[in-house]
């Protein structure tokens, strides 16, 4: 019998159909994956199963059941001892999930107490058994500790912990890796693998990654505007992709970006030159009397990018790639070392070097017409184009991101993250600078978008003798759209090559565990076309 | 956690000494000697100068400055210029009421707050949340001292529950104290209990909307649960803030209600001190509400302490 | 239907008030019913209706011509407080978020002392060294302000520094005085304006009740806070006499703070339907 089943479910907003006719099995033991892109109802699916969906969104037809028991006919109570006891749920953000005010101990030991009225002394030993297994061991993890005082990888193993403390038939797991780093996303998936085979319950996992599905999910069902487009064994659905948005969305994750050529080096003079930058930032006084201890975040890097260069940095999180972007870009000083912009500082290299921020939603004045935030760097220039020939260099701009000249007289609010992701390049190209720093620039994009805007920044740095320095967390993506890369660690440039070489045949032994932790997309032989089905969907 | 201590009482310090800086400088500007204002006009030359020393006025501005502050210290107030008794007597006779009632104020806006909050927080967009947020909106609007003629009207003047005004003292007995201090707690309270209902309400909605309140309910909690045990102690904190600068607020407030109800607390002794001109009393009242406000919030630190452990960091 | 469902009836019910009380202020600088301060014995402590609307007090005054004069010091008096504390604490706070560090500690610093001061613990030093006027309520009112406005702006504009769209002008070369100017002031516009409705519906609390104690407007300035004060010795005989007064200026205050809510859910971006 099925651990969940999932039968013509069918969910609506106000009358708008949010879910429709959706179906899925999970059986025991057995991981089943769904994937799709933003907005296409996974999220809303497994709340649907937990029926804690947000107000204002009812489920019109279709039956849950759990372990061949309709959930559907249950009181609010009954499910109260479902949520918790028969199925448990594990969300995206680590951070914010568990409770600020309380110790984990009381946050896992609560669980237990709920479901099985043991006692406080009783429920606390198995909270503890629980954050052993999740690999939280007693001496340095006491159940009196505090959330604030875990990583994001410690509090998502406690959320794991109180998830499945008591020994639940259906393990929910949504994003449970997105907000993580490479390698903590590679021991939690482990976790969750082991967990199932020892417990023997049914996983349902939701993510956007297609890699992670491709390496843990026994079965895998890919959903589209609220609609499983196909599913069946993940192997099978890899191997023969047999509905056309499945295939198109195989092959924007694994969208290769054709780069031109480098250009040939004119001048032996690098257009960038850092040269052992140290940046450091005070830490919070321990006491008054003394001073306080420095935490180093950029610790003696030197690299150097030539005219036409398509650089990646690679780099965990607070490995202190972000730090480095913002003293390259002039906005931090540093305390030793030295930045060039073709022999001048990053402060007074006016407009030489421009930047594209992560956040396609937070990078734009709300205000501003995309006009006046595209021709915003016009501000560095002695005598700033006005009037028509403003107005033609901005056309002109947006025309070459892919947009159209009449997007200058709207607001940002009426644009789509990839088309904004379009114009903040649009706002770096427009001094025609030498450099682009991409901070993350596609991380924040669902695949199909994050093809196009790869194809674009190839685009334009065969058109513009463009170099970029394109700083991300992706392997997969800086394999892609970079011809070197340099991968940091605490600080510190650990490796540095080409491309092609570094993660083909990694030295350092940090670029080797962080190839091995990333999660690797299947070789599948490329075919063309499949980039306009997914549009057209 | 002594880091953070440490930081708090250093700043609780320094904020006394620029406030008592603030205060003595105010009433130094003051034209004209209140040693000749005291004697009237026709008092002789040496006469005055021996008052004056007598009042501690010779001396620079340090001396007489670091004179008042180290005579707080030791609880010596100075001497009243209008009834040549001691300052701090006249201010302790008077706490006994003001402070009592302060007390009793903010006791009744937490009772009714909190409560009130967390049903309207709790019941968002359904008829409940709709009538307490337009309750709250009406008392924030009522002014206190209308409001408490208005008790008067009604439960006094009307209905003979309480006496209108005056205070029999505390030596008949507790109750009788406080039942004299019924209606004028009752009118500080009500637009206080207005404004914090609204912080705890809103505060409330916000936590429900936290990732660890979904956790909660994931782990099998009802949805009154999950607000009980995740939402309220995570609610309280901004909560907190809002009582230590009520606190502050219903002690001042009182001088104004005290007015109404012909209290004899701290409110009529610097209105008094204010039309004779008694700059001691002034000078001293309000330093002292100054240190209550300071000390409050000094408080509101520490008790943030108690309930967010992420003020206390492992050393 | 929908039309009505969507209006937004606490700006609607608000602004209304707050009209009628402004208007009332303003009409009452050229034409009062009767004569502001005309006393007539004959006609004392008249209830409302029978020739005069609002009835009169105990010196026969007119109700309706002093609450109407009485409006215009209340808002005359808030409105240069609220002015008082924008004009001062809102480049205080743009300048404390804009340069973190000494700048920004000592602004802080001045700001929590500043809140150890409650109105009318500064209203009562500047009289007792000043003497009671107008001028002085504003004076205290305003620099109570004063910190309510640096730290609404402060922590605003502190969130907005670490926007994107911050650093990109930044990355364009932009000082931090522009960007403040340029970028931040007018995305905090619409907070300061809500806080500004609030604080001015405090500031006529405020202005009455420092009124109330003798602390405010002088006689013959007509205040709401002072005809209360007169009615309390007759408020068991002739009971309009709080409560004209009193329904006015919960009135004015419920009207503020109704606009301050409308306005805070008219402009807030995020509520606002605009996607195409």
């Amino acid at each position: 019998m099925s651990v969940l089943r999932v039968e013509g479910l069918d969910l609506e907003v106000s009358g708008a159909p949010i879910l429709r006719k959706v179906g899925l099995t999970v059986d025991p033991g057995e991981i089943v994956a769904i994937t799709g892109e933003s907005g296409s109802g996974k999220s809303m699916t497994a709340l649907a199963v937990m029926r804690l969906l947000p107000s204002g969104i009812t489920r019109t037809a279709g039956d849950i059941a759990l372990e061949g028991q309709s959930l559907t006919a249950f009181s609010e109570k009954e499910m109260c001892q479902i949520r918790g006891g028969r199925i448990g749920m594990i969300f995206q953000e680590p951070m914010t999930a568990l409770n600020p005010v309380q110790t984990i101990g009381d946050q896992v030991a609560e669980t237990v107490r709920l479901h099985s009225g043991a006692s406080r002394r009783a429920a606390f030993a198995r909270a503890r058994e629980v954050l052993n297994r999740v690999g939280l061991d007693e001496d340095r993890f006491p159940l009196s500790r505090y959330p604030h005082e875990l990583s994001g990888g410690q509090r998502q193993r406690v959320m794991i912990a109180l998830a499945i403390a008591e020994r639940p038939a259906l393990l929910i797991a949504d994003e449970p890796t997105t907000a993580l780093d490479v390698t903590t996303q590679a021991q939690i998936l482990d976790l969750l693998k082991s967990l199932v085979s020892e417990y023997g319950m049914g996983l349902l996992i939701i993510t956007h990654d297609l890699a992670v599905v491709a390496e843990f999910a026994d079965r895998l069902v890919v959903m589209n505007d609220g609609q499983v487009v196909e599913s069946g064994p993940t192997a099978d659905v890899i191997a023969h992709q047999r509905h056309p948005y499945t295939k198109a969305l195989f092959e924007a994750s694994g969208h290769q970006a054709h780069l031109p050529p480098i250009p040939i080096r004119r001048s032996q003079r690098p257009l960038l030159d850092v040269r052992d930058v140290v940046r450091s930032y005070p830490k919070p006084r321990e006491s008054l009397f003394k001073r306080p201890s420095r935490l180093v975040a950029v610790d003696g890097v030197s690299f150097s990018i030539h005219a036409g260069e398509r650089v990646g940095l690679v780099g965990e999180s607070g490995c202190g790639k972000s730090t480095l972007t913002r003293a390259i870009l002039g906005l931090e000083p540093v305390q030793a070392g030295s930045i060039r912009v073709d022999g001048i500082p990053p402060d007074r290299a006016h407009g030489r070097v421009q930047v594209v921020f992560q956040d396609p939603y937070g990078s734009f004045n709300p205000r501003h017409k995309v006009s006046r935030l595209v021709s915003e760097p016009f501000h560095l220039l002695d005598t700033p184009p006005t009037g028509a020939e403003r107005d033609r260099l901005v056309g002109e701009t947006l025309e070459a991101v892919g947009l159209t000249r009449d997007a200058a007289d709207r607001y940002i609010h009426q644009f789509s993250g990839g088309q904004r992701q379009r114009i903040a390049i649009a706002r770096a190209l427009i001094l025609r600078p030498d450099l682009i720093v991409l901070d993350e620039a596609v991380s924040a994009l669902d695949v199909s978008v994050r093809a196009k805007i790869l194809d674009l920044l190839a685009g334009l740095s065969a058109r513009f003798q463009l170099a970029y320095l394109f700083i991300s967390h992706d392997l997969s993506v800086v394999r892609s759209i970079t011809d070197r890369v340099m991968v940091m660690r605490a600080g510190q440039i650990v490796e540095e090559g080409p491309t092609s070489d570094v993660l083909g045949t990694p030295k350092h032994s940090y670029t080797r565990a962080l190839i091995a932790a990333a999660p690797k997309l299947p070789e599948r032989k490329e075919q063309e076309g499949s980039a306009d089905v997914l549009e057209r969907l | 956690m002594l880091g953070y201590l440490t930081k708090r009482l250093v700043s609780l310090l320094a904020s006394l000494f620029v406030a008592s800086v603030v205060i003595f400088s105010v009433v130094e500007v003051v034209p004209g000697d209140p040693a000749a204002f005291m004697l009237g006009m026709n008092a002789r030359p040496d006469t005055i100068a021996a008052l004056r020393a007598e009042l501690g006025l010779d001396g620079s501005v340090v001396e007489r400055y670091l004179a008042w502050v180290g005579g707080m210290m030791r609880g010596d107030f100075g001497i009243s210029y209008t009834y040549r008794t001691p300052v701090a007597d006249m201010i302790a006779d008077r706490l006994w009421v003001s402070l009592p009632l302060a007390l009793f104020a903010l006791t009744l806006t937490v009772v009714i707050a909190i409560p009130a909050g967390l049903f309207a927080a709790s019941r968002r967009g359904r008829a409940g949340d709709y009538s307490i947020v337009g309750a709250t909106q009406i008392g924030i609007a009522v002014p206190n001292f209308w409001f408490a003629m208005i008790l008067i009207l009604i439960f006094a003047i009307q209905l003979r529950w309480f006496s209108a005004g005056g205070f029999p003292g505390w030596q008949d007995g507790f109750w009788t104290g406080l039942k004299a201090l019924v209606l004028p707690a009752v009118a500080l309270a009500l637009p206080q209990a207005a404004i914090l209902t609204r912080v705890m309400r809103s505060s409330l909605i916000e936590v429900l909307g936290e990732d660890f309140m979904r956790t909660a309910r994931a782990k099998g909690l009802s949805s009154g649960a999950a607000i009980w045990r995740h939402g309220l102690r995570n609610a309280l904190i901004p909560v907190l803030t809002i009582i230590g600068l009520q606190f502050a607020f219903l002690l001042a407030g009182g001088i104004i209600i005290e007015q109404v109800f012909a209290l004899p607390g701290l409110g009529r002794l610097v209105f008094q001190a204010i039309s004779q001109r008694d700059l001691i009393v002034v000078e001293s009242v309000v330093m002292l509400l100054v240190f209550a406000v300071i000390m409050t919030n000094f408080l509101v630190d520490l008790a943030y302490v108690a309930v967010d452990p992420r003020l206390r960091r492992r050393a | 239907m929908t039309g009505l469902r969507r209006l937004n009836w606490p700006l609607a019910i608000g602004a209304a008030l707050v009209a009628i009380f402004a208007s009332a202020a303003v009409i009452s600088l050229v034409w009062t019913p009767h004569d502001v301060t005309g006393m007539n014995i004959s006609a004392r402590l008249k209830i409302p209706g029978d020739g005069y609307l609002l009835g009169t007090d105990h010196f026969g005054r007119d109700m309706l011509s002093m609450l109407m004069a009485g409006a215009q010091t209340s808002i005359s008096v808030a409105i240069l407080a609220v002015g008082i504390g924008m004009v001062l604490g809102v480049p205080l706070g743009l300048a404390a978020a804009a340069n973190r560090g000494g700048l920004d500690e000592m602004i802080m610093r001045a700001n929590d002392l500043a809140f150890a001061f409650p109105a009318l613990v500064i209203a009562i030093l500047i009289t007792a060294v000043f003497g009671p006027s107008a001028v002085n309520a504003i004076i205290a009112i305003g620099i109570f302000n004063i910190p309510v406005f640096a730290r609404l702006t402060r922590g605003a504009a502190l969130s907005l520094w670490t926007r994107e769209f911050i650093l990109a002008a930044r990355v364009s070369g932009k000082g931090r005085t522009r960007i403040s100017v340029e970028h931040i002031l007018p995305n905090i516009a619409n907070l300061l304006v809500v806080q500004g409705t609030i604080q001015f519906s405090l500031g006529i609390l405020a202005e009455a009740g420092l009124s109330y104690v003798g602390l405010g407007a002088q006689p013959p300035v007509p205040s709401w806070g002072r005809m209360l004060a007169d009615s309390q010795t007759l408020v068991g005989l002739a009971p309009h006499l709080a409560l004209v007064p009193g329904l006015a200026i919960i009135l004015t205050v419920l009207g503020l703070n109704l606009l301050g809510d409308g306005l805070r859910d008219a402009l807030d971006p995020k509520l606002r339907v605009g996607r195409t």
